[in-house]
């Protein structure tokens, strides 16, 4: 079994495992970071959505052989110690999870949208495609225009 | 001891309503106080036998005499802990709970810390007909009265003032001259306090400064942070990974299985099979769903494998019986309408983990049930319910979902077949075919009217059976005694009210008993069958001329209504002009105590691609307790209506749902979500409190329907509509 060299929320990490085993695996049962949600498995929900060099990717579809030397971020590794991310401050100022359960997917695909475009559109905001199913929409875009305001 | 009945009487159908209770001092170290739910449910265990209800003194007893549904904790480090027998799946009971005991107890809010109970066998736990806070207003205040009452009696003793003089906030008794003492310091002197200096009444609503006040989920930080587990989050020490292989039709069988492949390849640990399908364990996920996909089954038929959308339609349709007949002379409108299965959905799919040892297990998981999950965890085991431990973890949804307890058998099966902890989650294809459903249902409805007055409304409904399992919304309903032939039934009779007067109303529901796997779904059957209903009202609303809110209003059966109804009115600006294909659309619902109406935009310019632009929910809630929680509620609420009228539902093809995952069971996203929502709550009547999870889902589907159909110039009937 192969052996892979990464960088998960800064921290060097080493993982035996097969080449085509999804990072959302080795994140939850290798390495027991557990932010990134299971949801369908086949890139649909988005619920496990984390970022790969910076880059929005959802960890339930790419195989570990393809973050080899790479960065990983997850849920856990946004915070700046005690430090919200301004889109987590956002999240929690507007209220905006119900179940929770979508929201670090959410939140992942909001801070890479806004890292490129610091004042996203109604339209671009449409085009965050991760389900929730407990309907937190409206209160996600009210984040995303508090934190880009 | 202590002893309230809550002042209403005992209520007509046992589940609903507000119940009687006792609330106690527990014997403990440090102060805590604890209240019974549901005694006059219960009036047979030992302990009320031994006439404890009765008794008015506050003589210490100890948890465990009496049962406890609600336990407070001060400790010593000031903190309160609250431990909830209510499984929090997001709706917000938790913070909604926390903020009663803050209320009476003149604590911080973020000095109350929710845990959720773990299964303890008593009334009041369970989550379900969004009885939650209904259960919970009176004990909980009191409660939070009753500890409040002995810190400042403690703080008296102590400081040989009278009691009368002191005062409470921020988590501390206050004296006038200055000193102050928090409560944790006063929390072991408060404990032994049997008879407070103070009265223990909670507050009246005027003096309320925390209930109906805005606030933010406790768990918003762990959720942000991504530190909130969930079921298969808890870190249980070697617990393994497992998922199971299933039949490809709704509750077929395994026939024959070869696991060789799987068994030799790499990680899987073992092969199991169980009653539901084939379990494989692994050292990881990704390698028991690769041993799952490698394992070879014969699979036996199911029970309705000769059964697809046209049977069911076919067989819902047979069990309609005719209209009656008209009276001579009279107008009617007509209506025939029909929902598709639908799934729950919630995010997290079912998930449990058990460990199962010699003679005990430990299950962690999401129910809404604990203790049925305990008895049937026990009983597939083979052990009895009190060697079985049942940890609530939060849930990542419901709707419904988590009123069965499948994947926690299934993970006590494995893991006693393994002799070691194993998690067990279910795909997402695995939920989606095999998860539950809202039944398919269809409706046919007639208004009759006779020289501008409604003489009569037929509402002949069926439904494929719906498995209610233990939901507490069936509590002490026998559609035997109640007459009629099954408890789908029965509820269909006691929950679904119009609320026009439209003449002699006859309403029933027939069952048709076809095996699938369906389970209730947020508001049962009212989110379909009044969204129906609501749809009657704009179809004699257009035979008559006249405005369709207009119209609601005129027929209204009572002042509360109309006021709600007039409030929606304004604050829509209904009647206002829009471009070509959008419309506004109208729902209105009254059920748990409570009155939501909805007005919704539509754009459906392209009618194949429909998208609610806009909502508004206004609510009737009697006391609302949290506005920021209910705004929630209501938002999902929408999205429900959107979901289930525009986009979502499940196919049946030969007796297997062709739907399975988000790809296809076509939940909205944030393309298809209003731009803007906007929640007014109508001024606090005082006189009841509603329950919020389910009251708007009704409304908002109704709203959406109209606003299709009224935006197209269609009469839209069944749902959903790009299906
Ligand atoms: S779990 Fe990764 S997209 Fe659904
Ligand atoms: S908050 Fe529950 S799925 Fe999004």
């Amino acid at each position: 079994m192969p052996t892979y060299k990464l960088f998960v929320n800064g921290e060097r990490v080493s993982v035996d495992a097969p080449a085509d085993m999804p990072l959302l695996w080795v994140l939850r049962d290798m390495l027991g970071i557990t932010g990134p949600k299971y949801g369908c498995g086949v890139g649909a929900c988005r619920a496990c959505t984390s970022h790969l060099n910076g880059a929005e990717i959802q960890p339930c579809v790419v195989p570990i052989a393809d973050c080899a030397n790479k960065h990983v971020t997850t849920i856990e590794g946004l915070a700046d110690g005690d430090t919200l991310h301004p889109v987590q401050q956002a999240w929690l100022d507007e209220d905006v999870p119900q179940c929770g359960y979508c929201q670090p997917g959410q939140i992942m695909a909001t801070v890479a949208l806004v890292k490129n475009n610091r004042q996203p559109s109604d339209a671009e905001i449409d085009a965050i495609a991760n389900v929730c199913r407990c309907g937190t929409y409206c209160r996600i875009r009210r984040a995303i225009k508090r934190v880009t305001a | 001891m202590t002893t309230t009945e809550t002042p209403t009487s005992a209520p007509a159908v046992p589940g609903f309503g507000r119940r009687r209770f006792v609330t106690f001092l527990v014997a403990a170290p440090t102060l805590t106080v604890a209240a019974r739910l549901g005694i006059d449910l219960i009036a047979d265990t030992p302990a009320l036998a031994a006439g404890r209800p009765t008794q008015t003194s506050g003589e210490a007893t100890t948890a465990t005499n009496l049962g406890t549904t609600y336990v407070l904790r001060v400790t010593s480090d000031n903190r309160i802990i609250f431990e909830s027998p209510k499984a929090d799946v997001g709706q917000g009971i938790s913070t909604a709970l926390a903020m009663l005991i803050a209320e009476d107890l003149d604590a911080r809010l973020t000095d109350v810390h929710s845990e959720l109970a773990d299964a303890a066998n008593l009334p009041g736990q369970s989550v379900g007909g969004s009885v939650s806070i209904r259960d919970a207003y009176d004990p909980v205040r009191e409660m939070a009265a009753q500890a409040r009452a002995r810190l400042v009696t403690a703080a008296a003793r102590r400081w040989g003032v009278a009691a009368d003089t002191l005062t409470t906030h921020d988590t501390a008794v206050h004296a006038p001259d200055g000193r102050s003492e928090t409560y944790g310091a006063l929390a072991a002197d408060a404990a032994s306090i049997t008879s407070p200096d103070v009265a223990a009444t909670p507050k009246p609503i005027s003096a309320h400064t925390v209930i109906g006040t805005p606030a933010s989920q406790q768990e918003g930080r762990a959720i942000v942070t991504g530190a909130m587990p969930f079921a298969l989050d808890v870190p249980v020490a070697g617990a393994l990974p497992t998922v199971v292989a299933r039949p490809p039709t709704i509750y077929g069988t395994v026939a024959a299985i070869d696991a060789s492949v799987t068994k030799a390849m790499s990680g899987v640990v073992a092969v199991t099979t169980i009653p539901t399908g084939v379990a494989v364990t692994a050292r990881t996920f990704h390698e028991a769903l690769r041993g799952r996909d490698a394992l070879r089954v014969t699979w036996g038929p199911g029970p309705v494998d000769d059964v697809s959308d046209s049977t069911v339609t076919e067989r819902l349709a047979q069990a309609i019986p005719p209209f009656v007949n008209l009276p001579l002379l009279s107008n009617h409108v007509d209506g025939r309408f029909e929902f598709a299965f639908v799934n729950h959905a919630p995010m997290e799919t079912n998930a449990a983990i058990a460990d199962v040892r010699q003679n005990s297990a430990v299950v962690w998981s999401s129910t809404k049930v604990p203790n049925s999950t305990r008895r049937q965890v026990a009983k597939a085991i083979g052990l009895s319910e009190n060697a079985v431990t049942v940890h609530v973890t939060r849930g990542g949804g419901s709707f419904g979902r988590r009123l069965s307890s499948e994947a926690q058998i299934e993970a006590a099966q494995v893991s006693r077949a393994l002799g070691r902890p194993v998690k067990v989650m279910w795909t997402r294809d695995d939920d989606t075919r095999h998860g539950r459903m809202r039944p398919a249902s269809m409706h046919r409805m007639r208004i009759t009217y006779l020289a501008g007055e409604m003489v009569s409304f037929q509402n002949l409904s069926s439904a494929v059976q719906l498995d209610f399992g233990v939901s507490p919304v069936i509590t002490g309903i026998d559609p035997g005694a109640l007459g009629y032939p099954s408890i789908g039934s029965a509820f269909f009779a006691i929950t679904q009210e119009t609320p026009y007067a439209l003449g002699v109303e006859t309403k029933a529901l027939n069952e048709v008993p076809l095996k699938f796997p369906t389970a209730t779904w947020r508001s049962v059957y009212s989110g379909h069958n009044r969204a129906a209903e609501e749809l009657m009202m704009d179809r004699l609303a257009s035979k008559l001329r006249k405005d369709p809110l207009g119209l609601r209003i005129s027929l209204a059966k009572d002042q509360p209504a109309k006021a709600l109804l007039r409030r929606l009115r304004t604050e829509s600006a209904w009647g206002t002009s829009l471009p070509a294909g959008w419309a506004q659309g109208v729902g209105y619902h009254e059920e748990y105590n409570g009155r939501a109406g909805c007005v919704v935009t539509i754009d459906a310019s392209d009618p194949n691609a429909p998208r609610v632009m806009s909502a508004l929910v206004a609510a009737d809630m009697g006391v609302p307790v949290n506005p920021r929680g209910l705004e929630a509620q209501f938002m999902g609420s929408v999205m429900d209506g959107i979901g289930t009228i525009l986009r979502a539902g499940n196919h049946i093809d030969s007796g297997r749902v062709r739907e399975s995952s988000f790809a296809d069971f076509t939940w909205p996203r944030q393309r298809h979500a209003p731009r803007d929502f906007r929640l007014v709550l109508m001024p606090t009547t005082g006189t009841s409190i509603a329950g919020a999870g389910e009251i708007a889902v009704p409304a908002a589907t109704a709203a959406v329907a109209s606003a299709y159909g009224r935006a197209t110039g269609t009469q839209p009937w069944r749902f959903p509509l790009n299906f």
